[in-house]
């Protein structure tokens, strides 16, 4: 029994050593050859494996996701703007066999990803405006500062047909068929970055300080013109609050002016003679003063007994 | 969300993997063979106890768990604490710290954390931040990604460049959602915008089992680049204007207005105060007339001699010049120069 372990220990030393035993990671696929050719069906499972020494080989894929990156390249979009397009990719090496015969290795699987990938992104890209590769649904934009509607109307927003979602879609419905026979599967595609290239990021920064500036004297002047409006109905309250009070007051002094009148008259109606007479002796009291002047005649009620006693005429 | 220890155990025992050793049967094994060849049987010992205990012993953290694979296959998850596992060749230990938040920084990098942390803001990591608003103008986004590793297994071995990936999905996520917004949303709303990339990032996480789990993004504070920005304070800046322009006015209004309102209150008053004065008197003037006539009606001419001479009497010393002229006298000139007399009083 003791020799038994003995000899099974040494038996898998040396079949280490020789390279008949190795190992498949839970990340590792491999496809075993001979004299460079292919024997036997893949290894995906992990776990330890045997092949024959020296004369067999165990090449080692990766597989699980792996990743790409795409090269930012600058593209006009369909509206004839330079942007440049930072993609992603996202691929798994799903027939190591295919992969092994057609690619080789990782790194010239990389190599075929940027043949075909980087083509397909500048194929949509090109056929579509900006605002589709930008967007992603259709959603009412916030646009502008509250109470700002003029601006709106000559911004360059259009509406989104297709939308970002949708690109990446046909980028990667037109890259993965061409890759299948790789045997790579492109499980996606992103944009990662998207920014304009730096003259039509010039032009874009001085756009948005017209834009802003424009926001800016649009506040200001509708500043002024609330502020006018203001002092408009100060104006008009004003005078209205002025002239009510003056035709109030006026009917208030009519209605006292006309009762006063039809108190008077009633009173003096009894004689209107005696009330010329009364009234206008008070008003000769009244009126009359040292600065008056009076010249009488004889003649006068006052003065006619002047003549006489009898108050000869 | 707390690690769920029970589920591990389940999965444990779903993946079919083997036990720990049993460290009694190894010795049993050995005590057996000592009985032979004593000698050698201490010295093989020793050696097989210095080899296991140098690669089959080892500790997972608190915060950890320890993924064991065996010839490259997961056969177990275990939890904290000291654990056995079969020597170095057959079993390998990758401990995964699965309770410790990590953190991804977008556009900054902390250069030194502490109670004011403080962040670069490079050129290079601009990049990263720089992005396009969905009214197609540039804004400046920074943001910090926390995750979490969820799923171990799915972590170590579904995807090669897990940051990286990570990386790239929070970049394409964030850059989707602001993309959809508009300049002002980015600046203003930094709370939707990092709740939507959190769902979209999960979304993404899951769909390429990552086994990562986002904590929280956040938003730092966004802007636009920075040749722009004077710009855009230059709105705000009109934007209190306005206000200010505005308060002022309603100012002046407020002012107004009230006093005007006491001025109208004050005519009207006075013009109460007329009616009242001119019927009073009226009515006085009346009474009197009234009490007067009532009188005079009985003895009418008598009364009205009187009232006369007494007014005479009452007047006349009070009067300035007098001339009293014949009714015979035909012509008056002569006798008086009103003229002269006015003009000496010039």
């Amino acid at each position: 029994m003791r020799k038994g372990v003995i000899f099974g220990v040494v038996i898998i030393i040396i079949f280490f050593l020789l390279g008949a035993v190795y190992v498949v990671d839970e990340t590792e696929q491999v496809v075993v050859t001979q004299f460079g050719k292919a024997i036997g069906k893949p290894k995906t499972d992990p776990g330890l494996y045997f092949k024959v020494p020296l004369i067999q080989q165990a090449n080692y894929f990766p597989k699980n996701l792996l990743a790409w990156d795409g090269d930012p390249g600058q593209i006009p979009t369909l509206d004839k703007t330079f942007i440049s397009v930072d993609t992603f990719a996202r691929w798994k090496i799903v027939d190591p066999l295919e992969f092994f015969e057609t690619v080789n290795n990782v790194y010239a699987g990389m190599g075929r990803l940027d043949d075909i990938i980087d083509p397909a992104v500048r194929n949509f890209i090109t056929s579509f405006p900006l605002i589709e590769t930008v967007r992603m649904t259709n959603r009412e934009l916030d646009t502008f500062e509250e109470g700002i509607d003029k601006v709106k109307e000559i911004s360059p927003l259009k509406e989104v047909k297709v939308g970002r979602a949708k690109i990446t879609k046909g980028i990667m419905e037109q890259a993965q068929p061409k890759l299948a026979e790789f045997g790579i599967e492109l499980v996606d595609v992103k944009i990662k970055r998207l920014n304009y290239v730096e003259e039509v990021q010039r032009s874009v920064y001085g756009r948005m300080i017209a834009e802003r500036k424009q926001i800016a004297e649009k506040f200001r002047s509708e500043g002024q013109g609330e502020a006018r409006k203001i002092e408009g109905d100060k104006e008009r309250e004003m005078k209205r609050i002025t002239s009510e009070a003056y035709r109030t007051a006026q009917e208030i002094k009519g209605k006292a002016d006309a009762e006063a009148t039809k108190i008077y008259a009633q009173a003096y109606g009894a004689d209107p003679d005696f009330y010329s007479f009364v009234n206008t002796l008070d008003i000769y009291k009244e009126t009359l003063d040292k600065e008056s002047t009076l010249v009488l005649s004889t003649d006068s009620e006052f003065f006619k007994y002047m003549k006489g006693y009898m108050g000869e005429r | 969300m707390p690690w769920d220890w029970d589920e591990l155990k389940k999965k444990q025992k779903g993946a079919g993997g083997g036990a720990p050793p049993q460290m009694d049967e190894v010795f049993a094994r050995f005590k057996g063979l000592r009985g032979k060849f004593p000698g050698l049987g201490i010295i093989v010992l020793i050696v097989v106890i210095l080899i296991v205990a140098s690669s089959s012993i080892y500790t997972v953290g608190v915060n950890e768990v320890g993924v064991v694979q065996r010839f490259g296959r997961h056969v177990r998850t275990t939890s904290p604490g000291l654990s056995f596992k079969l020597p170095r060749g057959i079993e390998k230990v990758t401990k995964v710290p699965v309770l410790l938040i990590k953190k991804e920084e977008f556009g900054l990098r902390t250069v030194r954390a502490d109670v004011r942390t403080q962040y670069a803001r490079d050129s290079t990591y601009l990049d990263e931040a720089l992005m396009l608003t969905g009214d197609l103008n540039v804004a400046v986004v920074p943001w910090i990604v926390q995750y979490r590793i969820k799923d171990p297994y799915k972590y170590l071995f579904k995807v090669r460049d897990i940051t990286g990936t990570l990386r790239d999905l929070a970049e394409s996520s964030m850059r989707l959602v602001v993309g959809d917004r508009s300049i002002n949303e980015v600046i203003s709303k930094r709370e939707e915008i990092a709740d939507q990339a959190k769902v979209f990032l999960q979304k993404e996480l899951d769909e390429a089992e990552t086994g990562l789990n986002v904590v929280t993004i956040e938003m730092k504070r966004t802007n636009v680049p920075e040749p722009v920005q004077p710009s855009f304070n230059e709105v705000n800046q009109a934007g209190q204007e306005k206000e200010r322009i505005i308060y002022q006015a309603r100012e002046e209004y407020n002012k107004a207005i009230p006093a005007a309102k006491g001025n109208a209150e004050k005519t009207i008053k006075s013009a109460e105060g007329y009616a009242l004065d001119r019927v009073n008197r009226a009515k006085g003037d009346a009474a009197r007339f009234l009490a007067l006539y009532a009188e005079y009606s009985k003895a009418k001419d008598v009364t009205r001699r009187r009232i006369y001479l007494e007014t005479l009497k009452d007047l006349f010393p009070r009067l300035g010049d007098k001339f009293i002229i014949d009714a015979d006298q035909k012509n008056l000139l002569p006798l008086l120069n009103l003229g002269k007399e006015k003009g000496a009083e010039k």
